[in-house]
């Protein structure tokens, strides 16, 4: 271990130290000085805060210039490790800003806390090269995330999702920790890009190998790849549905970029080939199946949901095969679609957990239960819609030519059109999704509702912030190139 | 100014989506799809033969070479010219449509604003863009203000509506998958063999994909567009879907929308990859290259259309099944690859638009909104060729040009396929032949059970409302255009050759070109 300077290591992770610090003070301010107001007034006060600290650090974020490095590969930061930061700090506002309206709980400081406190996590995991430092932040990220989902003290169902995701989730550590352990023996060092100089070699230890599966189980998990999706439709039926959003949408964004990390920087040497007739063992491979078998599962059982939110969780576990797509093709292009895909992806679904929320205290569950949607909400239905289509893939939405900018670096990718088969299946794959994507929009806009009509409670910030992620995710779709220009692609 | 068609469109939805009333909304709509017409209009009167017009051209995602590039050349214009007057008659034909009016004309104009976009894309990816916004507008269209097969009501006729609409949105949907597959490997292969990608049509021709890739390409992405043409057997959508739509959307979806399908694959998949037509030196049942493979389902298409129609007690199913037979000319004649064909069949493309568009107008408009049937042996005894002679007269019209009478634009396109169906693949024009005849004989079928069946002796003729003024004007639009391509067809075929005649259709011409 090297000497670490503490005003290296001030300065290196203030934009952190900010969320963490606004975390505490909404916490105190929570406790103390709201501790008779209303519900609503704590949600929104808390949320202000939460905003004002995210926007100070995004602030510092887009401040600093070239790449700052701490030693042993703890924490680098680059120009794209702070776009993924940013985003991340964009979400976690957009996601506070949506609680503002939900009646879940009385510990709003808490809730809100702990969505800083996840969102830092994300932040040191996608700043950092090192296998401790990874598996240090993941930990703090999940325990986050399984309070968040079993929050709703009310609800038998929260606590059983939060229990199950825990269960899941301390299993994939697990795997996580033993195929790090491995590769650590095999290679004497924690810090990624030491351990793929130590593991290159013209023939793949075996031991290696069962280390690439082990990471890619506990990798798997995380961003809820089939075959190890299962608490992924419990997690996010059961979870407040702002939780769930933000399980679907930044945990995924830091999930896949930390993996994106291991694999492309710690096992770039044991890459092997997916492509047909240039078959080599690696984690390419590997991935491959994984994203495979999440397309055909995700898809498939999607059609026969008949929760919207079970549904969402099975089109995520599709989308997530889309997703991996990008790091097979093991490429500074297929990274950025990668980037680009998770970024449009968190939109979109934070926007339609977004609204499935404000319909939260009314019970809606099934797809059946949004029948007349479109009259009661025009707008919010008219967003829903957009969400919908972009996650289906259709142009000019964002979803469009996130799939299209991914499966164009899968095929580009060396050998050329060799991973045809796997973008033949994902295409094919998302023509079949359109069906249930189109299955939820019949209830919003088809089908006749029940006819007392009453006004959908929802504060007029939730209004307006899912309106911005409708925004984002058409002008996305439009100009690709204003998020391509950040990432540098 | 021709891409202000598809602005207009996208921003007469926007406006007729927030109107206040729904005779404003009515209004936005007529006048927006009159616009695009107009314009349409004006392009053609100073139009230079063998023009090619570059509308825009910009970076749009300059990282992956996509541009925003819009142009015209006279196989656009004329495509652009139907769907103003399929636009136009179609807002007339639904002047009474009372549910949900402002939504209605919101779905339909952006459907309008994505097949111009279709027609004036230059650029494959931009093309894609537009052609799967018009996907979502005619699943809507459909599901919302759809009607059913005679005799379904209430629930069930919800559930039928549902099933035509989501299996239209599939069937399109499937197909532009394979399109989409091979766009992107399209975009793979230019990178290497030009270092730099693009998407744009010109860049895309002289791009040289090898003959092997060509040859795969060719068949997916033509069967990919040919979903929408109708193309036998992938043709399963189109009689339901057309047959559970609103009036509108049967004229659009006939009209225009199948129109789509047959442009991309003139467009897209013979344009670019020309290659993959030649001969597969070995052969498959007696066929020896996917020419005659898209040639031999064409015909089948021509026949079996129209045999089907023939026995159809719906008469909407009947004008659904005979679009699958009129489509299967276009395709035949595309598929001929001589200069006659290829120009019969954008003919046909413009003709089977209006002409469709006229009967469906006739069939769900005209009757089945006054009658609420569309079973024949229900029409029949009605004697609506005494109560509604207008639609009677029409219908005639309609048909005459539909089987191909000269003096139509129908003869005129007809003939030319066949004309070139004789020099690429004589064996066609006897299948072809036998479709026309049985193409007689159904419009003859529908014509005289429908609008003079036998009166049923003791009943009553019922007093149905007559023929509104926006109908009259929207049939008489029609039956204008048909007339006046038929009679004198250089309108259009002094757009069309020289376009064909292009440089970017040079892999098309090979030793047939006559």
């Amino acid at each position: 271990m090297n000497p670490i300077s503490y005003a290296d290591l001030l300065r290196a992770t203030l934009p952190e130290i900010v969320v963490a610090v606004t975390g505490l003070v909404l916490l105190a301010l929570d406790l103390s000085a709201l501790r008779r107001a209303s519900i609503p007034r704590r949600f929104g006060v808390g949320a202000l805060i939460a905003c004002i600290g995210s926007l100070l650090s995004i602030w510092i974020l887009t401040h600093s210039t070239g790449t700052a490095t701490l030693p042993d590969a703890m924490f680098i930061v680059t120009p794209l490790t702070r776009v993924v930061q940013i985003a991340l700090l964009a979400l976690a506002i957009l996601t506070a800003l949506l609680s503002t309206s939900t009646r879940i709980t009385e510990h709003v400081g808490e809730y809100l806390a702990l969505i800083l406190f996840a969102t830092v996590a994300m932040m040191f995991l996608v700043a950092t090269q090192n296998l401790l430092l990874i598996f240090v932040a993941l930990e703090f990220l999940s325990l986050s995330l399984y309070i968040l989902t079993g929050f709703d003290k009310q609800s038998r169902q929260s606590a059983e999702a939060g229990l199950k995701y825990f269960l899941f989730g301390g299993m994939s550590a697990g795997f996580l920790l033993f195929g790090m352990s491995l590769l650590y023996g095999l290679s004497g060092s924690i810090q990624l890009p030491q351990i793929a100089a130590a593991i290159s070699g013209s023939s793949l230890d075996p031991l290696a190998l069962i280390a690439i599966v082990m990471v890619a189980i506990g990798f798997g998990f995380k961003i809820a790849a089939a075959p190890f999706h299962l608490w992924a439709p419990d997690a996010y039926q059961g979870a407040p549905t702002v939780s769930a959003g933000f399980i679907a949408s930044s945990s995924k964004v830091a999930s896949f970029f930390v993996f994106a990390q291991v694999v492309t920087v710690g096992l770039a040497t044991a890459a092997g080939n997916g492509a047909y007739r240039a078959w080599a063992p690696g984690w390419v491979p590997v991935l491959c199946a994984i994203a495979a078998l999440s397309m055909i599962v995700g898809n498939l059982a999607a059609i026969a949901q008949t929760s919207v939110r079970r549904l969402l969780a099975y089109s995520a576990i599709s989308h997530a095969g889309y997703m991996l797509l990008g790091l097979i093709a093991h490429s500074p292009m297929g990274q950025h679609a990668l980037i680009y895909y998770v970024i449009t992806y968190a939109l979109a679904s934070l926007g339609a957990f977004g609204v499935l929320g404000t319909l939260e205290a009314e019970g809606i569950d099934k797809i059946q239960d949004l029948a007349g949607l479109s009259k009661r909400a025009p707008g919010l239905s008219f967003c829903l819609l957009i969400f919908v289509l972009s996650l289906a893939g259709i142009p000019p939405l964002s979803g469009f030519f996130a799939k299209f900018y991914i499966f164009s670096a899968a095929l580009d990718a060396p050998p050329q059109l060799g991973l045809l088969w796997l973008v033949l299946l994902a295409v094919a794959m998302s023509a079949v999704s359109l069906y249930y994507y189109l299955k939820v929009l019949k209830q919003v806009y088809v089908a006749e509702g029940a006819p007392q009509t009453t006004p959908l409670h929802l504060t007029l910030v939730t209004r307006v912030t899912i309106w911005v992620l409708a925004t984002l995710v058409v002008l996305l779709g439009c100009a690709p190139g204003l998020l391509l220009r950040w990432l540098g692609a | 100014m021709l891409a202000w068609t598809i602005y207009i469109s996208f921003l007469g939805a926007l406006a007729s989506r927030l109107s206040p009333s729904k005779s404003l909304a009515r209004v936005i709509a007529l006048l927006t799809a009159v616009t695009g017409l107009a314009i349409g209009l004006i392009t053609l009167h100073s139009w230079q033969p063998g023009e090619l017009v570059t509308i825009t051209r910009i970076g749009w995602i300059s990282r992956l070479g996509i541009e925003y590039h819009l142009a015209a050349d006279g196989i656009s214009l004329t495509l652009v010219l139907l769907t103003g007057l399929a636009a136009t008659a179609g807002i007339l034909f639904s002047w009474n449509i009372e549910k949900r009016t402002q939504e209605f004309f919101a779905f339909y104009l952006v459907l309008i604003g994505g097949v111009y976009g279709v027609f004036l894309s230059f650029d494959l990816f931009l093309l894609f863009v537009f052609y799967e916004i018009a996907i979502i507008p005619k699943y809507f269209l459909i599901a919302i203000w759809g009607s059913a097969k005679a005799g379904a009501t209430g629930e069930e006729a919800g559930s039928q509506r549902e099933y035509a609409a989501m299996k239209l949105a599939l069937y399109s949907f499937a197909g532009s998958a394979l399109v989409l597959a091979g766009m992107v490997a399209t975009w793979t292969a230019t990178g290497a063999a030009t270092g730099g990608h693009s998407m744009s049509f010109d860049a895309l021709v002289s791009a040289n994909l090898s003959t092997h890739l060509q040859m795969a390409l060719f068949p997916m992405v033509f069967v990919g567009f040919a979903v929408l043409a109708g193309m036998w057997p992938f043709h399963t959508w189109a009689p339901t879907g057309h047959a559970a739509a609103p009036t509108a959307a049967s004229m659009l979806l006939a009209g225009v929308v199948m129109k789509l399908g047959a442009y991309g694959c003139l467009r897209v998949a013979m344009m670019l990859f020309p290659a993959g037509m030649n001969p597969w030196e070995f052969h498959v049942l007696g066929l020896g290259s996917w020419r005659e493979v898209f040639a031999l389902l064409a015909v089948i298409g021509i026949v079996y259309g129209a045999s089907v129609a023939l026995v159809q007690r719906d008469f909407k199913f009947v004008i659904g099944y005979s679009s699958v037979s009129h489509m299967g000319f276009v395709l035949l004649g595309l598929m001929t690859l001589t200069q006659i064909g290829l120009d019969g069949a954008v003919l046909q493309m413009f003709s089977h638009g209006v002409i469709a568009g006229l009967l469906f107008a006739v069939v769900g408009r005209m009757v089945y909104d006054r009658t609420h049937t569309r079973d024949l042996n229900e029409l029949g005894p009605m004697q609506l060729g005494r109560v509604i002679p207008f639609a009677a007269v029409t219908f005639i019209l309609a048909g005459m040009a539909s089987i191909g009478l000269p003096g139509f634009s129908g003869f005129i396109a007809e003939f030319q396929v066949l004309v070139g169906a004789w020099q690429s693949f004589a064996w066609t024009i006897v299948i072809a032949g036998i479709g026309i005849l049985v193409g007689i004989a159904f419009t003859w079928r529908a014509l005289i059970k429908a609008f003079y069946g036998d009166p049923t002796p003791g009943a009553a003729q019922h007093a149905l409302p007559p023929i509104s003024f926006p109908e009259q004007l929207g049939a008489l639009l029609l039956l204008a255009s048909t007339l006046a391509v038929g009679l004198y067809p250089r309108i259009l075929t002094d757009l069309i050759l020289p376009a064909l005649n292009s440089p970017l259709f040079e892999g098309l011409r090979q030793g047939a070109w006559r």
